[in-house]
């Protein structure tokens, strides 16, 4: 049950309890609602990961970019050998 | 049997198989396997003859030295009005569009319309208006028509089935469908995909567009028109409706033997239209256009249709898409956007949103 | 779309590949739990950028394959009243029960409706009073927070009409019960990474520990996996048996504490049968007793049927990694989608229905030319 996808909050509507925090995601262009509750570190720009109208994780940015200086750094050792 | 009770052995527990249908499902409307079997195992061996045999999306039918073409189609939706058109729209074109594929011109049409008691008078209105602008807008004339109503609950607002005459006329060389497709062909998409079932999913989900995904409905006739002008050697064209691209091709593929070979990288896919598809976990491949199609053409003429096609607005989207090739027969393969192969096969039944 | 685009750079995916085939000097054999992961790497084909060496093998990581057969007929016993809307996930339509599956039970009249979210399924009962709305609440950790959120909000705003009907497996249990058993031939795990966003990785260290094995938190796109697999082949080059986080844009040691915080509020562990791996103790959820008036199961009761077998279905042989879809006999022939033997043939994310629509015969040239795995290592 692992469909997850990535998209980056554009609004937050708060609602008493936290528990009905939501917000809207934007997805590449396309908009939809989705429950905060799990993410109240998120904020106006976060990117969220959204599981069934919920965000299950606010996307470190940082780490993002782990796997592709990982490749950039292959990419000099590859030229540094040949 | 397996004991289920005992956590160390390794248990078989398995359901029986399903029981086989004694129901039609709404599976077998899908346009995939299921549907097919439909055609296959109830409707050809009742009207068996060798013109409906041909199996393509309309009858080509020679009458006193002229060649007609006949086609027919219904159309359910729901909603009935969704961005971009209403059924209105999707009638029309749908069948004219049928007509195309077979490289006939489109001439006339009647319509048929099942109406749900209760229906609200200005639905219909939209509706009917907007036949009268597609079937303008296409050049064909609505010439005999009829009415029923049924009871309210006993339909979904309006049903509509359409049916089509055509002229192929004489600059038609042979006869364009799945029997002419040749080993090294190209294949050609004449726009990018997935817009129509966007659309309409787009309502029944409640997903917002920044710029809303439009559906795509409109007669590619223009298009077709303009290939035969030009004389390309046009083998097959195939509308690319219910099932998407991937079960349109694999239809072709296995009615005529041969392998379909996609690039994923060359798959034309707007955007927006991805994004949710990513968010419902669809693959645009499956999914329903109302206004594009697949052509065949020799690959030496592929460049010279590609210039055709872009010139008219219908098709100026067009982009070659995979070749034929002789084997794995029957099936459709695509290499990935990494680089790895997979087999695009025949959808089961319906596509079904997931969350896995 | 950011974050997702970015991760099926065909040119990484290439350097990736090539890095695990340069890393490699014996066979191993490697498990994906989870059906997402499972869904790219056929669809993308990326058993065809690993090295002969590299064996990946499906586990139980769809929760449709796993979902008992008594609880599909429970769903389609719920489904056929006249005054239920039942609402599930797309997946769980087609999954058989011993009869019928829920599109059947759509087909012969019942009101079944496909829905996005859970709270959707709330709407829905607040929308129609009248009627009982039951939410078939199937999933892992993944899905448990959103679930137990509806339940939280259906008790919070008192709509009585409302129930789910629950099917939640936990992964960690799974696991330990295919590490423990004796055919078991994995040596690596990429441990399902949306799991992890919720449930943190905290309990893999035991497990890593205890069987030796080296775990690696993995996502989902293609460089994820790739990555996910060049970190663990690493490991077992080495020696060593660790657990790493590849995931770890997503993935935090920890967890996500408030969702863990709203599950343990809404549901307690429990033991759960598995369709194919038996009953597995602590390995499930149900809901506490504050919320049982929310329960399904015991809002509409049935009398107890004991669930038939087929045999030909090896599922459970599958969902261990122990065959592969194409060495069943029935596979492609008696078993197909349209007539399932067995719930991994059925699942978009199942191993038999992955194979079935993306690699047939390619995957069968292909596996025969990977080299066989040593039983001990």
């Amino acid at each position: 049950m692992c469909l997850a996808v990535p998209g980056r909050i554009t609004e937050i509507i708060d609602a008493g309890d936290i528990a009905f925090r939501r917000g809207k995601v934007d997805f590449g262009g396309i908009g939809k609602e989705v429950n905060l509750a799990f993410t109240p570190e998120a904020a106006v720009g976060s990117y969220v990961l959204v599981h069934v109208g919920f965000a299950i994780s606010v996307i470190d940015e940082a780490e993002a970019q782990r796997v592709f200086q990982y490749l950039e750094q292959l990419g000099v050792l590859q030229e540094e050998l040949t | 049997m397996a004991d289920g009770k005992n956590k160390k052995v390794i248990t078989l527990d398995c359901p029986l198989p399903r029981v086989s249908e004694d129901r039609v499902l709404l599976a077998h409307g899908g346009g995939g396997r299921l549907t097919h079997q439909l055609i296959e195992k109830i409707f050809l061996p009742a009207f068996a003859n060798p013109l409906l045999e041909q199996r393509h999306d309309g009858a080509v039918l020679p009458i006193n030295g002229s060649c007609l073409a006949f086609t027919t189609d219904s159309f359910v939706v729901r909603p009935l009005i969704f961005p971009g058109g209403n059924i209105g729209d999707l009638a029309v074109n749908g069948t004219v569009n049928d007509l195309a594929m077979c490289g006939a011109h489109p001439l006339y049409l009647s319509a048929g319309f099942i109406l749900e008691e209760g229906l609200a008078m200005e639905t219909l209105q939209t509706v009917v208006a907007s036949m009268q602008k597609a079937a303008s807008r296409a050049n064909v004339q609505l010439v005999t028509g009829d009415t029923k109503v049924v009871d309210k609950g006993k339909g979904d607002g309006i049903f509509v089935n359409t049916s089509g005459i055509g002229l192929i006329e004489s600059n038609v060389k042979g006869t364009i469908g799945p029997a002419s497709v040749q080993v090294g062909d190209a294949v050609i998409v004449s726009g990018d995909l997935g817009r129509h079932g966007v659309a309409i999913l787009s309502v029944r989900e409640g997903l917002e567009f920044e710029s809303p995904i439009l559906s795509d409905t409109a007669s590619i006739w223009p298009a077709v028109e303009a290939l035969l002008n030009a004389e390309i050697d046009v083998h097959c064209l195939r509308d690319l409706t219910r099932g998407g691209l991937a079960t349109t091709l694999n239809e072709i593929a296995s009615d005529r033997g041969v392998c379909i070979r996609l690039e994923e990288t060359l798959i034309p896919v707007e955007e927006t239209v991805q994004g949710a598809c990513e968010i419902l976990g669809l693959d645009p491949l499956y999914i329903a256009n109302e206004g594009r199609f697949a052509a065949f053409v020799p690959s030496a003429q592929t460049e010279a249709a590609l210039q055709v096609l872009r010139k008219v607005a219908v098709s100026e989207g067009a982009v070659a898409v995979g070749k034929v090739e002789e084997s794995p027969r029957g099936l459709v393969v695509m290499q990935s956007r990494i680089g790895g192969n997979r087999v695009v096969d025949m959808l089961s039944g319906e596509q079904l949103p997931r969350i896995c | 779309m950011k974050f997702v685009t970015e991760y099926r750079d065909q040119q990484a995916a290439e350097k990736l590949s090539q890095t695990i085939r340069k890393k490699v000097t014996r066979p191993w054999m490697i498990m994906e739990i989870c059906g997402g992961q499972t869904h790219t790497i056929v669809k993308s084909g990326l058993e065809d950028l690993l090295p002969r060496e590299v064996t990946l093998v499906h586990g139980p990581g769809c929760p449709v394959c796993v979902t008992p057969i008594e609880l599909i007929d429970k769903a389609v016993a719920i489904a056929e009243r006249s005054d239920v809307i039942f609402c599930s996930f797309g997946d769980m339509l087609r999954v058989p029960g011993s009869s019928q599956s829920l599109f059947d039970a759509k087909a012969a009249g019942g009101d079944v409706r496909v829905v996005y979210s859970p709270l959707d399924a709330l709407k829905l009962a607040k929308a129609n009073p009248a009627r009982q709305v039951v939410f078939f609440a199937v999933g892992f950790e993944t899905t448990a927070p959103a679930n137990a959120m509806a339940a939280w909000q259906a008790d919070h705003d008192n709509v009585e009409n409302f129930s789910l009907l629950i099917s939640h497996v936990l992964v960690p249990p799974a696991m330990e019960a295919i590490l423990s058993s004796e055919n078991c031939r994995v040596q690596g795990f990429l441990a399902a990474g949306h799991v992890c966003t919720i449930m943190g990785y905290e309990e893999y260290f035991p497990l890593a520990e205890r069987y030796k094995v080296p775990i690696v938190v993995t996502g989902f796109e293609p460089l994820d996996i790739l990555e996910g697999i060049l970190m663990t082949v690493t490991q077992l080059e080495d020696g060593r048996h660790e657990v790493e986080n590849q995931y770890s844009r997503a993935v935090r040691r920890e967890g996500n504490r408030p969702a863990q915080e709203r599950i343990a509020e809404v549901f307690e562990v429990t033991q759960r049968q598995w369709s194919g791996l038996g009953e597995i103790p602590a390995s499930g959820l149900r809901l506490r007793e504050r919320f049982q008036k929310l329960d399904a199961d015991l809002r509409f009761p049935s009398s107890e049927e004991p669930a038939r077998e087929s045999p030909e279905c090896i599922s459970g042989l599958i969902l261990q990694g122990i065959k592969k879809p194409h060495e069943c006999a029935a596979f492609g022939t008696k078993c197909t989608p349209e007539n399932p033997l067995g719930a991994p043939m059925v699942s978009s994310e199942g191993a038999c229905a992955a194979y079935y629509h993306y690699g047939r015969r390619q995957k069968q040239e292909s596996d025969h030319a990977r080299l066989p795995v040593a039983q001990s290592f």
